[in-house]
């Protein structure tokens, strides 16, 4: 059976609202009109990305033959354009002799794993179920 | 910023603060649910660490 006109503008907004709130995190409940949701975590995820990189934490690179730092990899990338910003100034490198390397690396993957839980939180409120 | 029961409670108050907006619509029932969180965070990190006290690497 063919998906409706309606049916097809619908989900291809709520690919659009998703991709956004995970570009950006918080931009989906804006979008929805959850004003200080979407603002909390605008503020808040990107706070905690920035602290992660101060903290000496290190983006993982996409390397499949190590299957934990290619999954702390996805994690890292769960942030949006925070982490696409952070690489392209030269951040994230990690200092594994830091005292707050492993500290760093868990705000890192934290906020990026955070937000995807924002993601789709945001999808539910579309859906209509929150 | 080197100590690590500070980072500790830093770590725990963003990821109470998003675990309670997310999970809750009403401001006081936010701040109940991620003061509790938050509260867990910090009881079970020092209970852990004194636990391990005794078995140091």
């Amino acid at each position: 059976m063919r998906a409706t006109a309606a049916e097809e503008t619908q989900s291809g907004t709520l690919v659009l609202l998703c991709l956004a709130s995970w570009a950006i995190p918080g931009a989906g409940h804006l979008w929805l009109g959850r004003r200080s949701k979407g603002l909390i975590f605008l503020i808040a995820l990107p706070v905690m990305f920035a602290l992660g990189l101060a903290l000496q934490g290190r983006l993982f690179p996409f390397d499949l033959n190590e299957p934990l730092v290619g999954l702390a990899a996805i994690a890292d990338l769960g942030i949006g354009v925070p982490y696409f910003i952070a690489t392209t100034l030269g951040y994230g490198g990690g200092e594994v002799r830091a005292v707050t390397y492993e500290y760093g690396n868990a705000y890192l993957i934290v906020a990026g794993l955070l937000n995807l839980l924002v993601v789709i939180d945001a999808f539910d409120v579309a859906m209509g179920r929150k | 910023m080197r100590s690590h029961l500070v980072l500790l409670v830093i770590f725990a108050f963003f990821v109470s603060l998003i675990f309670a907006v997310i999970a809750k619509d009403d401001g006081r029932e936010q701040l109940r649910f991620g003061g509790m969180m938050f509260g867990g965070f910090l009881a079970s990190a020092l209970v852990l660490g004194w636990l391990m006290y005794p078995f140091p690497l």
